[in-house]
């Protein structure tokens, strides 16, 4: 649903000026080939060829946020459904031999890519919005998956009533985690979140009454809510969906988990996207990118980290009840560090703070290894290869957020973060000239 | 008293930074600490600011004692901060860093907002500008613009002429002289001594952690040990 993003914006703004998109274009192979003439004679070709394809990305980005800035409220609204839609449409076994050819498309759709989604959502409001390194979020997922595995099988709730009870405890691990260790920046913040990973996971490990090293298992599936049926009528006998029931959670079916995992999401960005709009974004933003500052100007900088440690991990642990939900066992050893770092690179490499950046990001790192299974050992290498090269050469994020982009460009006096052409020394004496 | 700093002592650490301050600032004056590097100046601000916790001794400011209050209260009681090195938010617009600076308090900004324009008609040109893409003294300014926004009784700064063009580091503390008049109280750090004991009413000098001296700020500018010391030797020729 990420990727759709991007086309239609391409395709539309192609339809309407075809003359701009050229520009648009030989823009950005100007700007690629200006970054190939920095590096040694011998590389430029390939730094050019390997640089054109993100500053036509970003190009088209940028295109389509000054598009998406000019579009009416019903333009945008227009916009929301037919993503919904075309989410709703994906798990249609027409794209699933393309997407994904070694597993089943929908559980694939579930988890990894669902799941991490959410994640990424959750952790873009700690690292993305407040700034906050934080190494260990797969803790809250942990806490999240826990808690419905222990309330369901040794307390036989059901996971309706859990679902807002485990968003509260990994609220409540968030405030515990944070109010300790906010009072600490940087690198120290990282270290101690790492260290809060690894003790959730190894207190899991080594406590018999959740099953230590083995996990809980026998975790029950959603309750039913309606065995109602996708009729066999168009439009979705074409996209393949005639006769799934989107609401009865089987053994088998990813789709009805995958539609909850939707709506998850969904409500996520309506949440996440409101309070960036908000006081509470605008207190985030500012500690972000000087929190010293931000305590000059009145925000109290502690309680807001700490309320996006909480959010964050909210959000974390709703991930935990869901995956949980249907994955009937849970061991500690899903919960590894690897998770953490996983989603972390999501955020940064879809672009830290903008919420279709860190999806498209999520996606792409769930999706990706499932994609190219077919190369076995080597696609971990592949998957690292492709990081390393997305972040030397779009250090900023497939699709980052205007603001987080001037952040970056701090120091240097690039005016390229406003879209104007590289500002080198030469702007900067303009400048002073003109005092 | 607007502003009394009693005996304060503050750690980084085992290191003392600051081994027993005492400062006092009336209604009306520009005061201004000056001093070497690491002699504990923006230490003496932070702490005031709240940025910085105290090991002893007492701030007291409007009557109340604030040596415990958390930073961000000490805005709301009247007291505003350009930071070091300005610490402006670089991904929000001039405006929007401007706004930053009213965060705490509700209220129609028009009228402030117009009053800083006004003070810095630069800032005016260039509202919709990322703070990070602005020249050092644009940035200065927007610092001071911003403190200016927190309405302060007492206006601290701390090294505002750093690493400006000497023409602009004139305009800066003309500007400064400007804010007093207008009835804000003015707490300057600077290394910049010549300019700063030009403008101020009284001056303190601190080396290592100490008021080695306090005096009018005509005095100072006098005083042998202290042309010696921070004004270019005997010379009466500044910048």
């Amino acid at each position: 649903m990420n990727t759709n993003d991007t086309k239609t914006a391409g395709t539309k703004t192609v339809g309407g000026k075809t003359t701009t998109a050229q520009d648009m274009l030989g823009a950005a192979a100007a700007r690629a080939r200006r970054r190939a003439e920095r590096a040694p004679k011998a590389l430029r070709l390939v730094t050019y060829l390997l640089v054109l394809p993100f500053e036509t990305l970003g190009g088209v980005g940028e295109r389509f946020r000054d598009w998406w800035g000019g579009l009416p409220g019903y333009g945008r609204w227009t916009a929301y459904v037919l993503l919904i839609l075309g989410a709703i449409a994906l798990p249609s076994p027409r794209i699933a031999s393309f997407m994904s050819p070694y597993t089943d498309w929908p559980t694939l759709l579930f988890f990894p890519i669902g799941g991490y989604i959410l994640l990424a959502l959750g952790l873009n409001v700690v690292v993305g919005m407040a700034g906050l390194l934080d190494l260990g979020y797969v803790a809250f997922f942990a806490i999240g998956a826990y808690t419905m595995a222990v309330l369901a099988t040794k307390y036989g709730w059901g996971f309706w009533e859990i679902l807002p009870v485990g968003i509260v405890i990994t609220a409540l691990s968030g405030l515990i985690l944070g109010a300790p260790t906010l009072r600490l920046r940087g690198d120290y913040l990282a270290i101690v979140t790492l260290g809060f990973g690894e003790i959730i996971r190894q207190t899991a490990r080594n406590t018999d009454y959740i099953g230590g090293p083995n996990g809980i298992g026998g975790i029950p599936h959603p309750p039913t809510l309606t065995e109602w049926e996708i009729p066999d009528a168009e439009p979705f006998t074409s996209f393949g969906l005639a006769g799934v029931s989107p609401f009865q959670y089987g053994a088998l079916d990813g789709r009805p988990y995958y539609y909850l995992m939707l709506l998850a999401i969904v409500l996520t960005i309506i949440f996440v996207k409101r309070l960036e709009n908000s006081r509470v974004g605008r207190a985030w933003a500012a500690i972000r990118e000087d929190e010293d500052a931000a305590e000059l100007m009145g925000v109290p900088t502690f309680r807001y980290k700490l309320a996006s440690f909480a959010i964050g991990a909210a959000i974390g642990g709703l991930a935990g009840v869901i995956y949980a939900g249907q994955a009937v066992s849970i061991v500690p050893a899903l919960f590894t560090f690897i998770v953490s770092a996983t989603i972390l690179a999501a955020v940064v490499l879809g672009g830290s703070g903008n919420i279709p950046g860190v999806m498209l990001g999520a996606f792409l790192v769930a999706w990706i290894p499932e994609r190219v299974r077919g190369l076995q050992d080597y696609r971990i290498l592949m998957f690292g290869g492709v990081l390393v090269l997305l972040m030397a050469f779009r250090p900023e994020g497939l699709l980052p957020s205007r603001r987080r982009k001037a952040e970056l460009a701090e120091g240097t006096g690039g005016m390229g973060s406003l879209g104007a052409e590289v500002g080198g020394p030469g702007t900067q004496a303009a400048a002073e000239v003109n005092k | 008293m607007l502003l009394e700093i009693k005996d304060i002592h503050v750690h980084y650490g085992k290191i003392a930074a600051l081994k027993g301050i005492s400062v006092d600032v009336d209604q009306g004056e520009i005061v201004t600490l000056i001093g070497a590097n690491g002699a504990g100046k923006s230490t003496t601000l932070k702490t005031i600011s709240g940025l910085r916790p105290l090991s002893s001794g007492r701030i007291i400011f409007d009557g109340k004692d604030i040596s415990r209050m958390p930073g961000h209260r000490r805005v709301l009681a009247g007291i505003g901060q350009a930071p070091e090195g300005r610490g402006i938010f670089p991904g929000m617009t001039v405006t929007e860093n401007l706004l930053m600076g009213a965060y705490a308090r509700k209220g129609e900004l028009t009228k402030d907002l117009d009053e800083v324009f006004e003070l810095f008609p630069r800032l005016a040109e260039r509202k919709n500008q990322a703070g990070g893409t602005m020249s050092g003294g644009e940035q200065q300014m927007l610092a001071i613009g911003r403190a200016l926004m927190t309405q302060p009784k007492v206006l601290l700064l701390d090294e505002p002429s750093m690493g400006l063009a000497p023409m602009l580091v004139t305009q800066i503390f003309s500007i400064i002289e400007e804010i007093n008049r207008r009835g804000t109280t003015v707490l300057l750090v600077e290394q910049n001594a010549q300019q700063a004991l030009q403008v101020a009413d009284r001056a303190y000098v601190l080396e290592t952690g100490t008021i080695v001296k306090s005096a009018a700020a005509r005095e100072l500018l006098d005083d042998p040990q202290v042309r010696a010391a921070y004004l270019g030797g005997g010379t009466q020729a500044g910048r």
